[in-house]
């Protein structure tokens, strides 16, 4: 079978039936985006599926069939951040930054629906997104600062 | 400034490297696992503890000598043991541990490299930077050129763990010394090349200069070909503090953009050739036994291989779906016993004391002469710590010497899991922790890399194990539950007259009050924990100041005074009454609040950090539903390094406090985690943040201690006495409302 990952084609084999999760990290080699629970409750496995983020973990890999999944790698282009990347890194959000890839990506898909959200819309938005390093305050920051750059 | 070359209490001469006498051999202290299991059998020590039972045993002698052919040519300067250790911790270490084991070393290769090499690990405290930072400002160069190896068993020195928010003080101060007496070599030898007094001499990015003849050498021109290596000069002269550049300022996460690009590699996510996945049989419930295995299925799946080692049983495939599959095809059978539930927690806490209480007639006396009473049980129930990145390991057998990857906070203390498992010599055994997805204390063993060695040992390929998150929540250990009872009596006066404090089972850590009272008494005692306990974020601290700052609330509003003037007119120390007096002034302690709303307070020092909470709650008055609106935190810690990252320690440690403040709690119903996934078991999350502001004071004038910890002890006893302040309700437990509403 056949997935589209950053704008790339790839052969993937889905015999034993794999998640979303397991084929990007285990057979593309994609390991940015991150197992943290398995049903959908952390975010931490987001991906971008035809421009929204969905929980890899709970994605079967033969769902994706057809679709544009962007992962974090997938965002940064020609050698230039993504601008919420350049947020996040401006805010130097992180501590084990464990949680990174799946806020990003959440963050990236909810300015891309909605290039102007308020402050509960982010909440709301991210609510899914664990970080438990608790570093919170400063991601909404980095959004508040994506949300702005972008407008 | 002064020459490093021959001033300075150890008076220690340049050597050169090769001719140093092979006098000192590397010493590894090591738990003594046989003594500390006595000892918790007797006493019922935790892991928490468990530095209190070091002994040292000789480990395979690594010679300064053959550090130096492993480093390459360069200039360096080294800690011993004995520098980096202070205060009691040092007396009962260095007593055990060789003076001169070497701790910590910067190096200077013949490319001007620069390299720090320390055995503390980075867990998201960000110390990677802050370290750095202190480096880069006494060498004169950037952040960016300064490397920093650490957490590798075989390419650092032994340390015991990053743990017990000891990294900052005792690291900092050091490698500031060491990077200092590397700058002072690098001095001494250009001015010995242009015979000239190094005093004359300055530095700038990397070059070391002559300011009226205009001559320079680079680092990498002064360390090439050289072997030089000097013990670190404690006298050695360091950037002043008001002169600091670098140190102090808010110099971003190091490496900041491999994580927000998704390229920094976890351990879980590592990969080998021919690398196999792992999984490994787990029994439904905490105890039970196994009694029947059939295999036979899964061993018909392509590319599985079933491993048994008496009660080990795991299996391995080419990819995690079918090992994920092969072991659910294995057939197993346990037999339960029986366990004690949460239901009983407490009274199986205190039913299961080691020892009864100790009564003291002066403190009994005193009671009996006081004016007014409270007495309070409080109930702290076990937590997660759960970190985003469950426990992972990756080992690799070649050529019988052992490779492991595994986060941990205590990467030679894996070493030595794995020393005892396999009969395997240290010099064979090479532990590495890549930056890893947090651990808040809750990753100090080894288990994912010991299990990955096991299976990797048995099918002669490397494996991988990664942890679930319902198997983190089962097998790893949790913060311990407490059952902690206060008694506290004013005089006529209304003055503090007696405090008696037990804590069953949670431990000492916290539970000496710092509040002024003629008459106290404090006992940690132990008992039999239902589950796996262990280190947490300031250990015990959290559950003891809980219960000292909920009691001194109680006891001002007995009395109907205000907790802040009742709490000053007791406190002698003058750091935390500074950060008491300052955080309610932020926080607006005095002002107006709507009858609906609450305020609390609470305070408190744990390592060198001291700590001050206020809180505003709302609570519905029909529905009973608590909102925390606001936490204002007052922080102190010494010389501030980093702010920035400071800053963001102690929100997140007051944060993640939230949780356990107000909800968290591992639920268990005999021998079975009632709540062991992220749906079931709540976190803290973006709807949960309230209102937060963090008040850092700095001191330049005292040394910098660790922030990882400190900050969380306010947070539960501010927002439990802001809920008592607005309803009267006096929440003993934690968490305090983990319904969302107060008696639900
Ligand atoms: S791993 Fe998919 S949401 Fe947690
Ligand atoms: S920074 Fe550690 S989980 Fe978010």
């Amino acid at each position: 079978m056949k997935i589209n990952v950053n704008g790339k084609s790839h052969t993937i084999n889905v015999s034993a039936n794999p998640t979303l999760l397991e084929v990007l990290r285990e057979q593309l080699e994609l390991t940015g985006t991150k197992y943290g629970c398995g049903e959908a409750a952390c975010g931490a496995c987001r991906v971008m599926m035809d421009g929204t983020a969905v929980p890899a973990c709970i994605t079967p890999a033969v769902s994706a069939q057809g679709k544009d999944i962007t992962t974090i790698e997938g965002l940064e282009k020609n050698g230039k951040l993504h601008p919420v990347q350049e947020a996040f890194l401006e805010e130097d959000v992180f501590q084990c930054a464990y949680c990174a890839s799946g806020m990003i990506v959440s963050a990236v898909a909810l300015l891309e629906r909605n290039a102007s959200p308020s402050r509960e819309e982010i909440i709301e938005a991210m609510n899914g997104n664990i970080c438990r390093c608790c570093t919170y305050p400063q991601i909404m920051a980095a959004i508040e600062k994506a949300k702005t750059s972008k407008a | 400034m002064k020459s490093s070359l021959s001033t300075g209490r150890h008076d220690e001469p340049v050597t050169h490297w090769d001719d140093y006498p092979l006098r000192d051999s590397m010493w590894q202290i090591k738990i003594n696992y046989k003594h500390m299991k006595k000892q918790q059998d007797e006493n019922h020590i935790f892991p928490e503890q468990y530095e209190l039972f070091e002994k040292k045993i000789a480990g395979s002698p690594i010679t300064r000598r053959s550090f130096f052919k492993r480093m390459g040519a360069g200039i360096a300067s080294y800690l011993v043991v004995s520098d980096i250790l202070a205060g009691p911790i040092a007396k009962s270490f260095t007593r055990e541990a060789a003076e001169d084991t070497i701790g910590a070393w910067i190096h200077v290769n013949g490319e001007g490299r620069i390299t720090c090499y320390t055995g503390k690990v980075e867990v998201g405290q960000n110390i990677r930077t802050s370290l750095a930072q202190v480096v880069a400002e006494e060498l004169f160069v950037k952040v960016e050129d300064i490397q920093f190896i650490m957490g590798d068993t075989l390419l650092t020195p032994y340390d015991r763990g990053t743990f017990g928010s000891l990294t900052t003080p005792q690291m900092a101060p050091k490698l500031r010394k060491a990077a200092a007496s590397v700058r002072e070599l690098l001095k001494a030898t250009a001015a010995k090349e242009w015979n000239t007094s190094s005093t004359s001499l300055q530095l700038e990015q990397g070059i070391v200069f002559h300011p009226s003849n205009g001559k320079r050498l680079s680092y990498a021109q002064l360390a090439n070909g050289k072997k030089l290596a000097q013990r670190v000069n404690e006298d050695v002269q360091v950037v002043p503090v008001e002169d600091w550049k670098i140190a102090g300022t808010s110099v971003p996460k190091v490496n900041g953009k491999f994580y927000i690009t998704g390229s920094h590699k976890y351990v879980s996510d590592l990969k080998l050739p021919d690398m196999q996945y792992g999984k490994v049989l787990r029994p439904p419930y905490l105890g039970a036994k196994l009694t029947s295995l059939d295999t036979s299925d899964a061993e018909k799946v392509q590319g599985v291989r079933v491993v048994k080692d008496g009660d080990f049983v795991g299996v391995t495939a080419p990819d995690s779906t079918t090992a994920k599959m092969a072991l659910a095809m294995i057939n197993a059978e346990w037999e339960r016993k029986k366990q004690p539930s949460r239901k009983q927690l407490f009274s199986h806490l205190k039913e299961n004391a080691n020892k009864q209480p100790d009564k003291k007639p002066n403190v009994e006396e005193a009671f009996a002469n006081g004016a007014k009473k409270v007495t309070s049980a409080f109930h702290v129930d076990y937590i997660a710590h759960t970190p985003l990145e469950p426990r992972a390991g990756l080992a690799e057998w070649k050529n019988g010497e052992l490779n492991v990857w595994t986060g941990t906070q205590r990467p030679f203390g894996v070493q030595e899991e794995l020393e005892k498992e396999f009969g395997l010599a240290k010099d064979k055994i090479r532990v590495r922790m890549p930056d890893t997805g947090s651990g808040y204390g809750g990753k100090h063993t080894g288990e994912a890399g010991i299990e990955a060695a096991k299976l990797a040992k048995a099918i002669g390929k490397p494996v991988k194990v990664n942890w679930t998150r319902e198997e983190e929540f089962m097998w790893a250990y949790c913060r311990p539950a407490g059952l902690i009872e206060v008694r506290g009596a004013l005089d006529a006066n209304g003055k503090l007259a007696a405090w008696e404090m037990f804590n069953y089972n949670s431990g000492g850590a916290g539970i000496e009050s710092p509040y002024d009272v003629p008459a106290k008494h404090q006992q940690f005692i132990s008992s039999d924990t239902p589950l796996r306990q262990g280190s947490y974020r300031a250990l015990a601290s959290t559950a003891n100041v809980f219960a000292i700052e909920s009691v001194m609330n109680d006891l001002a509003s007995e009395q109907g005074k205000d907790p802040m003037e009742f709490r000053m007119e007791h406190l002698s120390d003058e750091r935390l009454r500074r950060v008491l007096k300052d955080t309610a002034s932020k926080f607006g302690w005095e002002k107006e609040k709507r009858s609906d709303r609450g305020f609390g307070l609470a305070c408190g020092f744990v390592k060198g950090g001291y700590v001050a909470t206020c809180a505003e709650v709302y609570v519905d008055p029909e529905t009973k539903e608590v909102k925390v609106l606001k936490l204002v935190t007052g922080f102190e810690c010494g010389a501030i390094l980093n702010p920035r990252h400071l800053k963001s320690q102690v929100l997140g440690c007051v944060l993640q406090g939230l949780g356990g403040a107000l909800f968290e709690a591992v639920d268990f119903d005999n021998g079975q985690i009632l709540n062991a996934a992220f749906s079931s078991y709540r976190v803290p999350r973006f709807k949960d943040i309230p209102e937060t502001e963090v008040l850092l004071i700095n001191r330049p004038d005292l040394p910098p201690a660790g922030a990882g910890e400190a900050p969380i002890i306010g947070v539960a006893p501010a927002i439990r006495n802001a809920i008592q302040d607005v309803t009267g309700e006096r929440i003993n437990k934690l968490p305090l409302v983990p319904s969302g509403k107060i008696r639900a």
